[in-house]
C-alpha cells in the first residue's frame, strides 16, 4: 500500500460520509412513544383508555384548583365569590392555618417555639440518619435535642429537662465506673445496690398492701361488690406476705448478677431508683429555677394540636419504639425463661389488642384510677401506648431479621471470644437490622399515620381538628375536600420522605453477599 | 415485681380519688377553674372560633356556671369530648359538668348514675330529603337509604320509628355530622336524619337550601341539657339553678343591658331575690348573693344567648319554637326563685 503512488488512484476518500439520521420513526420521542405506548394493538387500546381517563380527570379537577378561592371569611362568602362555578374554597386553609398546624389552643405568641423545634429536629436527625455524611461529633446535638425540644414545645423551666438529662449522664458514668472495677469491688457494689433496691421495693409493697386492704374495706362485702371486695382483700394479704421475700429475692438477684457481668441489671436497678425519685424532679427543678430562672411560658398537653401533635407523636414514638423493639426481639430469643416469657407475653398481648383500645384505656380508663388532680400528662399516656404498640410490631420484624442470619454468624462470634453484648452489638444486630429495614420502615410509616387515631379520644390532631372545630364551625360548616386534601398532602410528604430515606439507606448498607 | 408496684400505685391513686371526691364545689373553688365537657364541634352550640376561643350555646352554660361559682366566665377548662368519651369523662371526675347536647333519657339518668340539671334546648329528630325524591312525609320513606350518626340516640329512634310504622330502611352509618352531610349531598343516602336543630343548621349552608326539604315528622323527644355526677346534690343544685336563673331572667325581663340597673334593687321582689338585693338565695347554694347576676352578666339571659349563638339572625337560623318561654307558648318554665 505504502509504495502505491497516490496519483495512480482515481479517487481517494479523505473523510467519512457523515452518518445519515435514522428514520424519524426510530428516534427520540416518537420511537419512545411507539415502543412504549403503541407497541401492539392491545397496548394501543390501553394507552388510549388511559389517555382518556387522565384527560377527563385533569379537565374535571383543573377548574376546581384553578378557580380556587383563597380569600374569604366563610364558606358562604366562598360560594358568593364563585357564583355557581366549580371551585375549591382554599380560604379555609388560610383562615385556619394556625389551627391546622398548631391546634387551636397553642398560644399564638409561642408559635415560634415548635417551629424552632422542628428546624432543630432536621439538624439533630441528620447525623443520626446520614452517619457517613455528617461528622460524628454532631451526634452530641442529637443527644441534647430531645430535652431541648421538650423545653421548647412544653415550656416551663429549663431545669427539668436538664435534671433528667443529668441523671442519664450520671448513669452512664456509673456504668463506665463499674465496668472498670475489679470483680470483688463490683460484687460489693452489686450488694449495696441490691440491698437498697430490695429495701425500697419491700417498702413500696408494704404501702401498696395497706392501701389494697383499705380499698377492700371501703368497698364493703355486700351484694355484687363482694367479688371486688374479696379480690382486693386477697391481693392485699398476698402483697403483705410477699413484702419481705420479694425484697430479699430481687435484692439477691441483683447481687448475684454481678458475677456474670450483670452490669445491665445494676444499671436497670439504678434507673428504677430514679423512677422512684421522679416525684422529686418537680420541686428540685423549681428550686433551681428560683436561683437561676430559665423559663418559657408553660403550655399544657391538652393545648397541643394540629399537625404538630402528629409530628410529636410520630417522631417520639418511632425513636422510642425502635430500641425497645430491639430489646424485645432479643429478649424473645433469650435462653432465660423469665425474660423470654415476659417478652413473649408482652408482644403477643399488645399485638392482640387494637391500638384504638389502648388509646381508650390511656384516655378514659386511667382516669378512673388516677385522682382528678394528679392525672398524669395525656400526651405522655398516649406516647406510652403508641410506643408499646409499635415496639411489639418492630420486635417481630427484628426477630425476622435475627432468624434470617445463618447460625454460623452466632457461632463465629462466640468462637472469637466475644461475650453476648459484644457479639450482639458487633456481629448480630448490624446484619439483622439491615435485613429488617423495610419492615421497620413499614411499621414507622404505619405508626405515623396511626397518630391520627388520637382524634377519637378527642385530642385535636390534624384530623381531629378538621372533623371537630373546622367542619363543625359556623363559618366552615361541612367543608370537606379542601381540608382533607391538605392533610393528605402533609402526610404524603412525610411518609414519602421516610420511604425514600429507607431506600437510600438500603443502598448504602448493601454489601452484596452474592 | 413491676406489676405489684404498678398495682400499688394504682391503689394509691384510687384511694386518693376516693378521699378527694368530697365536694365538687370545694374542688372547683380550690382549683380556680371549672372543668367543663363540651362537644368537639357542633355549629352554634360549641365551636372554637378562629382565635381558639370556645363559643356557642352549650359553651354559654359552662361560662355561666363558672361566673356564678368563680366570678370569672373565662375560668373554664373546656374538655372536648366525643360521643364515646363523654360519659366516662364525667364519671371518672375528669370534668365537673358536661354541657354537650346530651339527650336526657331514663337510662342515662338512672343507670349511668348522672343527674341532668335541666334542659337548655328542646330538640327532636327529623329528616331531610332532596325535593327531587318527591317525598313529603317520613312515612313514605319505605326502603330508603338513610345516613345516621352511630353511637347516638338518633340511631335507636330511627329503628323504633320504622319498626312502629312497619316500613323498612337501609342505614348508612356515619361518624360525624359533617360526614353525614357529605354523604347526603353526594347522594350516598336518600335522607339524612339527626336532631332538627342540626338539620336546619346544615341546610342553611347547603349550596342550594331550597332544593332540600325537612320533613314535618319529628320522631323523638330530645331534651338536651347539662348533667353532673350522681351523689353531689349541692353541685347539681348550682348547675340547675344557674340554668334556671338564665331562663328566669328572660321571663322577668332582665337583660345584659339593664342588669346593673336592676341589680341595685327594683319593685319586683322576684327580680330582687334573683339578683341578690333581697333574701339570701346565693348563700343557700354556698355562693355569694350576686351569683345569678354574674351568670346573667356573661352573655345575657337565655333569650339573648339563644339569639346570639343559634338564633334566626345567625347563620344557624333556628326559630325559638319549643324553646320559647312558657308565656310565649314554649316549654321553658323556670321554677320560682323563692
Amino acid at each position: 500500500m505504502s509504495d502505491t503512488p497516490a496519483q495512480n488512484v482515481a479517487f481517494v476518500r479523505t473523510s467519512e460520509i457523515p452518518p445519515s439520521p435514522p428514520p424519524t420513526r426510530e428516534t427520540g420521542a416518537i420511537k419512545w412513544i411507539r415502543e412504549n405506548l403503541f407497541s401492539g394493538w392491545f397496548n394501543t387500546i390501553l394507552t388510549l383508555i388511559a389517555l382518556y381517563l387522565v384527560i377527563s380527570i385533569v379537565s374535571g379537577a383543573a377548574p376546581w384548583f384553578y378557580n380556587g378561592v383563597w380569600e374569604a371569611d366563610s364558606i358562604r362568602e366562598c360560594r358568593d365569590i364563585l357564583a355557581g362555578k366549580t371551585g375549591a374554597c382554599f380560604a379555609v386553609l388560610v383562615d385556619r392555618w394556625d389551627h391546622l398546624v398548631f391546634g387551636f389552643k397553642y398560644p399564638q405568641d409561642a408559635y415560634w417555639r415548635p417551629l424552632v423545634a422542628f428546624l432543630l429536629l432536621l439538624v439533630a436527625a441528620a447525623p443520626a440518619l446520614f452517619g457517613k455524611i455528617f461528622p460524628r461529633k454532631m451526634l452530641i446535638l442529637t443527644a441534647i435535642y430531645p430535652f431541648l425540644a421538650y423545653w421548647l414545645i412544653w415550656g416551663g423551666t429549663l431545669w427539668l429537662p436538664v435534671l433528667v438529662a443529668g441523671s442519664i449522664v450520671a448513669t452512664g458514668l456509673v456504668f463506665r465506673l463499674v465496668e472498670g472495677m475489679a470483680v470483688n469491688m463490683r460484687q460489693i457494689l452489686a450488694g449495696v445496690v441490691g440491698l437498697l433496691f430490695g429495701l425500697g421495693l419491700a417498702w413500696l409493697l408494704f404501702k401498696g398492701a395497706a392501701e389494697l386492704v383499705f380499698i377492700a374495706s371501703n368497698i364493703g362485702g355486700s351484694g355484687l361488690s363482694v367479688i371486688p371486695y374479696a379480690v382486693f382483700w386477697a391481693a392485699g394479704i398476698f402483697t403483705y406476705v410477699c413484702v419481705i421475700p420479694m425484697g430479699i429475692f430481687v435484692g439477691y438477684a441483683i447481687y448475684q448478677s454481678a458475677e456474670d457481668g450483670g452490669l445491665v441489671t445494676i444499671v436497670t436497678a439504678l434507673f428504677a431508683i430514679y423512677i422512684m425519685l421522679a416525684y422529686l424532679l418537680g420541686p428540685v427543678s423549681g428550686a433551681f429555677n428560683s436561683i437561676i430562672p430559665l423559663e418559657l411560658q408553660a403550655v399544657p398537653s391538652r393545648d397541643m394540636g394540629g399537625f404538630m401533635l402528629c409530628m410529636i407523636l410520630g417522631t417520639v414514638c418511632v425513636t422510642l419504639s425502635v430500641p425497645l423493639g430491639i430489646v424485645l426481639a432479643l429478649g424473645r430469643q433469650s435462653h432465660m425463661p423469665l425474660i423470654k416469657g415476659v417478652c413473649v407475653v408482652f408482644i403477643e398481648f399488645v399485638r392482640g389488642v387494637p391500638l384504638i383500645t389502648l388509646l381508650f384505656v390511656a384516655n378514659v380508663m386511667l382516669a378512673y384510677f388516677l385522682p382528678p388532680e394528679t392525672s398524669f400528662d395525656l400526651i405522655l399516656r398516649v406516647i406510652i401506648m403508641i410506643t408499646m404498640f409499635s415496639s411489639a410490631y418492630i420486635a417481630e420484624v427484628i426477630r425476622g431479621g435475627l432468624a434470617a442470619l445463618p447460625k454460623g454468624q452466632y457461632e463465629a462470634a462466640n468462637s472469637l471470644g466475644l461475650n453476648y453484648v459484644q457479639a450482639t452489638r458487633l456481629i448480630i444486630l448490624p446484619q439483622a437490622l439491615k435485613i429488617s429495614i423495610p419492615g421497620i420502615v413499614n411499621v414507622a410509616v404505619g405508626l405515623f399515620k396511626d397518630t391520627t387515631l388520637v382524634s377519637v379520644i378527642s385530642m385535636f390532631d390534624i384530623v381531629g381538628m378538621i372533623r371537630g372545630p373546622i367542619q363543625q364551625s359556623t363559618d366552615w360548616i361541612s367543608i370537606y375536600w379542601e381540608v382533607y386534601g391538605f392533610a393528605a398532602l402533609l402526610f404524603f410528604v412525610v411518609c414519602y420522605s421516610i420511604s425514600q430515606y429507607s431506600q437510600w439507606l438500603e443502598r448504602q448498607l448493601q454489601t452484596d453477599h452474592r | 415485681m413491676n406489676k405489684t408496684i404498678f398495682f400499688g400505685a394504682l391503689a394509691t391513686a384510687a384511694l386518693a380519688a376516693g378521699i378527694a371526691g368530697a365536694s365538687t364545689l370545694d374542688e372547683v373553688k380550690a382549683r380556680g377553674k371549672l372543668n367543663c365537657g363540651v362537644n368537639t364541634g357542633v355549629p352554634g352550640f360549641a365551636e372554637p372560633d378562629a382565635n381558639g376561643v370556645w363559643q356557642g350555646f352549650d359553651v354559654a352554660v359552662c361560662r355561666a356556671v363558672a361566673a356564678a361559682v368563680l366570678g370569672d366566665p373565662t375560668a373554664v377548662e373546656f374538655v372536648p369530648t366525643t360521643g364515646k368519651t363523654r360519659f366516662t369523662a364525667l364519671a371518672s371526675g375528669e370534668i365537673d359538668l358536661l354541657a354537650r347536647n346530651t339527650t336526657w333519657t331514663f337510662s342515662r339518668d338512672v343507670d349511668l348514675k348522672f343527674e341532668f340539671t335541666g334542659v337548655n334546648y328542646y330538640d327532636g329528630q327529623g329528616f331531610i330529603v332532596n325535593r327531587n325524591l318527591g317525598v313529603s312525609s317520613a312515612k313514605e320513606l319505605d326502603g330508603a337509604t338513610i345516613c345516621i350518626q352511630t353511637g347516638t340516640t338518633t340511631e335507636l329512634n330511627l329503628a323504633d320509628f320504622f319498626r312502629g310504622n312497619g316500613i323498612s330502611y337501609e342505614p348508612v352509618p356515619v361518624e360525624t355530622g359533617a360526614e353525614g352531610v357529605q354523604q347526603y349531598t353526594a347522594g350516598a343516602c336518600d335522607a339524612y336524619t339527626t336532631d332538627a336543630s342540626g338539620l336546619a343548621a346544615q341546610r342553611a349552608n347547603f349550596e342550594d337550601p331550597t332544593a332540600h326539604l325537612i320533613l314535618p315528622e319529628i320522631i323523638s323527644k330530645e331534651p338536651l341539657g347539662p348533667l353532673v355526677r350522681h351523689g353531689d346534690s349541692e353541685w347539681a343544685d348550682i348547675a340547675r339553678w344557674t340554668l334556671n336563673a338564665l331562663i328566669a331572667a328572660e321571663e322577668l325581663g332582665v337583660t345584659s343591658v339593664n342588669l346593673a340597673e336592676l341589680a341595685a334593687g327594683t319593685d319586683n321582689p322576684e327580680i330582687n331575690r334573683l339578683l341578690g338585693s333581697e333574701g339570701d338565695l346565693g348563700g343557700m347554694l354556698g355562693l355569694d348573693s350576686d351569683w345569678a347576676a354574674r351568670a346573667i352578666g356573661v352573655a345575657g339571659n337565655y333569650g339573648e344567648i339563644f339569639a346570639n349563638t343559634i338564633g334566626e339572625a345567625t347563620p344557624i337560623g333556628l326559630a325559638r319554637g319549643l324553646n320559647a318561654q312558657w308565656i310565649n307558648g314554649g316549654l321553658l318554665y323556670s321554677p320560682p326563685f323563692r
